[in-house]
């Protein structure tokens, strides 16, 4: 299982960058939220698809799935919620202001070189 | 008494300086300055005794013991020479300048901190025993240098002057740092004494080489010599006290005290010899050819001075032979240099103050426009002349002594049968006699043309006249010095120049009475060194009567082709290169950075993996497939693919939802039901909020890009999605140590009294990740607000090139 899953994270991680190097800001946010998915389930992979039954105690339960990646990967939503949601209101105040999506007209101008 | 405080004493009072100069109105600063140098020569001159007995100083003032970098000031017969040269000269600038600098025109109180830097710079340099200090004060010389020849900073000229010479011996520094620090790797110390005496096992050593020649070159970017002299000519834009002080007299005989210090330790290397004996000699004809080029005063004097650096280096070049001889011929090419760099000293010394009186009287330091100042200048007239002949090397001044000796040796060289030495061993004295005609020739030239010959004082922008005593002392004391020195030689060699031999080749002389030299002024008929003498006068008067006849060979040679041309070269091309270099890769748009970013981490990344051997699959260390999990991957991949390739955006974010959704029946799946929570409701949010600020965006576009683009993004994007899989299946295959889970499994009921592991990770074993997880959270929270709710108005004017 732990190919497959290999595999798939390796796709979300070639469309992620492939949507992140696109010229439309949107793409680029739609990029990182699926880096954000392959980042997670890459820290769950790694730590071993194992275990029978869920990390909850139960009288006659001994095998368990790895707790410690869930808890960390738990951290990394929340976090990469809060930062998408910052990205696209900056998204859309940058559109408000500059009337442009487009990431190369977004780059300064010349006098700051 | 701890002398090395002493090295401090002047820029304790530049501290004082300006308070002097602010509130002390009626007094020239320069005055209260004097007491400084004159107090320091007059203490050192008490070490003349020890001195000469062979003797040492030594005071310490630790600095960072832990490093071995201690203040250590030693003085043996070489430092004391340069610390006397310092301080009394010093003196006679700082008299001079009081003269010289108007009161109510320059700025004093920044004059003289400048000078009593450095002061104290070239004080630390000659009498450091550490090389980390003496790197230390070496660079405040260049960098006091810097502040003096930009002095009059409203200049251009001053300003690059003061820019190239910085450039320059700073360079020559950092190569000097990287030749000590091989130094001190060889021999473990920082100690100079210490590595003195380690000399001959560090022969052998394979950094010898590479230190040998790092070193030279900050001796030689210091002391002007060839290609590194064109640095000097410039710095003639500094006040004439300060040409008169730093750029004949004292720093750039920096580069020869290092010469000279490190002679023990390299000069029985023949690269040694030959370097400092060939590149001495190059920069002696080179200096002398080129003067007589010039038509301004300082500028004569300045490549004056490159030359006779030139050759007083060509002099310890060849000092350096005895070593691998016992002929008495090369212990006196020793002697000659420090005889000829006192000599020069005082006569340079000298002739600069007088070309600054002229500047002062006349207002012109143009030789064109000069001539018969002899008649109302007639003190000047006769300090110049001795000076001048002494440089031309003519008796009964110190300059034809140590000529004299300097031709001797260089006669030597060619029997010399070591290194090749008797096969070009013969160019030696040739170039060195054609050199000293040339020396000859702008010696009379710079004299002459000044002071004899057609008076037009009407050009003039002043009407000359004598300049005032005050002015004229240093020099007066200068040029009687050049006259005493003559009749004394013997003398000056016991009190001065023999401690100073005998520091240079310690191993050599067991005190410095065992130095054998008599400097007579007379050898007879039979002495080479007069008769080339008498060819030089002979040669070097034609060559200055036929002057105008031969003058316009210089212009053969064609502006682009001049060292200085190349150094400007040097600079444009770097800045216009580096300028290029940058605004290549620097294009301002985010998608290039992100493509160098992703292609050099995969690259690497994959690189590594295969070159090192890391890449393993362990089959084994899989878990079965299940149906349900290769469904749902199924599922992910076509959410993805649509996410991608979504023409519309409502499309876009519909799929991004679905691959949400699918990467939660996957926490499902692999039994993580607290993630599958999460990840629901956040993913339902996610795409709620996506759908809010989208209708306020425009719709998908690809904005024209090409499908070149698109392929280059698309090869980036998968070597990134490959680099991933394959250190994800590597290091899943190659696990070194088992999970520290168990842990948390045996102790999440005894231990914290919970059941659900993965919660009570999250706010007991690892509450500090939950608190500051929620601190983001608000963090965000609050930026939303701040970015929704406050509008700041746009100031046109922020920009500061505006």
């Amino acid at each position: 299982m732990e190919l497959v899953l290999s595999i798939i994270i390796g796709v979300l991680f070639t469309a992620a960058v492939y949507l992140i190097l696109s010229r439309s800001l949107l793409k680029v946010i739609l990029g990182t939220g699926l880096l954000s998915h392959g980042a997670h389930l890459l820290i769950l992979t790694m730590g071993g698809l194992g275990g029978m039954a869920p990390p909850v105690l139960i009288d006659g339960v001994t095998d368990f799935a790895d707790p410690l990646p869930q808890a960390l990967i738990l951290t990394a939503i929340v976090i990469s919620f809060g930062v998408t949601a910052v990205m696209l209101v900056m998204a859309y105040r940058m559109y408000a202001v500059h009337k442009t999506d487009n990431m190369n007209e977004l780059r300064g101008n010349d006098e700051h070189d | 008494m701890e002398f090395v405080l002493l090295i401090f004493l002047p820029v304790i009072f530049a501290i004082l300086v300006p308070f002097v100069y602010k509130y002390i109105k009626g007094i020239h600063t320069g005055w209260l300055v004097l007491l400084v140098p004159l107090a320091l020569f007059s203490y050192y001159l008490s070490f003349m005794p020890l001195m000469m007995d062979g003797g040492h100083a030594i005071s310490e003032l630790k600095w960072i013991p832990s490093l071995g970098i201690t203040f250590t000031s030693y003085i043996d017969g070489l430092s004391l020479l340069f610390t006397l040269l310092i301080t009394g000269i010093g003196s006679l600038v700082v008299l001079y300048s009081v003269f010289y600098m108007d009161k109510q025109k320059e700025d004093l109180g920044s004059f003289y901190v400048y000078l009593l830097l450095f002061m104290t710079a070239m004080l630390g340099v000659v009498q450091s025993d550490n090389t980390i200090t003496l790197y230390l004060f070496w660079e405040l010389t260049s960098i006091s240098s810097f502040l003096l020849i930009g002095f009059w900073y409203t200049r251009d000229k001053s300003r690059f002057g003061a820019l190239k010479s910085m450039m320059i011996t700073v360079f020559g520094g950092l190569m000097m740092l990287g030749g000590f620090t091989l130094l001190s790797i060889m021999g473990n110390t920082f100690s100079i004494r210490e590595l003195i005496a380690q000399a001959p096992e560090l022969v052998n050593h394979p950094y010898f080489t590479l230190a040998l020649l790092l070193i030279l070159l900050g001796a030689f970017t210091k002391s002007a010599q060839f290609p590194f002299y064109i640095w000097l000519p410039d710095a003639m834009e500094a006040p004439t006290p300060v040409s008169a002080y730093l750029h004949s007299a004292t720093m750039v005989k920096a580069g020869i005290y290092l010469v000279a210090r490190f002679t023990p330790i390299f000069g029985t290397s023949s690269t040694w010899i030959w370097l400092v004996t060939g590149i001495g000699l190059l920069t002696l004809f080179w200096g002398s050819f080129f003067a007589v080029k010039q038509t301004d005063l300082k500028a004569i004097l300045a490549f004056s001075t490159v030359s006779q650096l030139g050759l007083i280096m060509s002099l310890l070049g060849a000092g350096a032979i005895s070593y691998h001889t016992t002929e008495a011929m090369f212990a006196l090419a020793t002697y000659a240099a420090i005889f000829h760099l006192i000599n020069h000293a005082t006569f340079k010394g000298g002739l600069f103050m007088i070309a600054g009186i002229i500047d002062h009287e006349t207002g012109t330091r143009d030789i064109r426009k000069l001539g018969g100042l002899m008649s109302v200048m007639p003190i000047s007239f006769t300090v110049a002349l001795i000076g001048s002949f002494s440089m031309a090397g003519l008796p009964p001044f110190n300059g034809f002594l140590s000529k004299e000796m300097f031709l001797d040796s260089m006669v030597a060289l060619q029997h010399f049968e070591l290194f090749n030495f008797d096969t070009w061993g013969i160019l030696f004295p040739i170039i060195a006699w054609v050199a000293s005609v040339f020396t000859f020739t702008y010696s009379l030239y710079f004299v002459l043309k000044t002071f004899v010959g057609q008076k037009n004082f009407e050009q003039l922008p002043r009407q000359p006249h004598e300049a005032p005593i005050g002015m004229l002392l240093s020099p007066m004391i200068l040029a009687s010095l050049v006259l005493i020195f003559f009749f004394i030689p013997n003398l000056v060699g016991k009190w001065i120049i023999k401690p100073a031999v005998m520091a240079v080749q310690p191993t050599l002389y067991a005190s410095p009475e065992a130095v054998d030299v008599h400097v007579l002024a007379w050898h007879g008929f039979g002495s080479t060194a007069l008769w080339l003498t008498v060819g030089i006068v002979i040669v070097g008067s034609l060559l200055y009567v036929t002057i105008p006849k031969w003058q316009p060979l210089y212009k053969i040679q064609p502006a682009k082709l001049s060292l200085n041309e190349g150094y400007d070269a040097l600079m444009r091309g770097s800045e216009k290169g580096m300028n290029r270099m940058s605004r290549l890769y620097m294009d301002g748009v985010i998608r290039t950075y992100l493509l160098y970013m992703f292609a050099f981490l995969s690259v690497t990344m994959i690189a590594v993996l295969f070159i090192k051997d890391a890449f393993v699959i362990d089959m084994t260390s899989f878990t079965a497939l299940s149906l349900y999990g290769v469904l749902n991957a199924v599922i992910l991949v076509l959410a993805v693919g649509f996410v991608v390739f979504a023409k519309s955006r409502l499309a876009a974010i519909i799929a991004l939802g679905g691959v949400g959704y699918s990467v939660a029946l996957f926490f499902v799946i692999f039994k993580a039901p607290d993630l599958a929570l999460t990840q629901l409701v956040i993913e339902t949010v996610s795409v709620a909020l996506f759908l809010l600020a989208f209708k306020h965006l425009p719709a998908l576009s690809s904005h024209g890009e090409t499908a070149k683009t698109k392929i280059v993004n698309f090869v980036v994007a998968l070597s990134v999605g490959v680099m991933v899989t394959l250190v994800a299946l590597s290091s899943h295959s190659q696990k070194l140590i088992p999970s520290i889970s168990q842990y948390y499994k045996d102790t999440v009921a005894t231990e914290a009294g919970g059941g659900n592991i993965v919660n009570v990770i999250l706010v007991d074993y690892r509450g500090f990740d939950t608190f500051f997880e929620i601190g983001v959270l608000a963090i965000a929270g609050i930026a939303v607000l701040g970015m929704i709710r406050l509008r700041v108005s746009r100031k046109e004017t922020t920009d500061e090139n505006k």
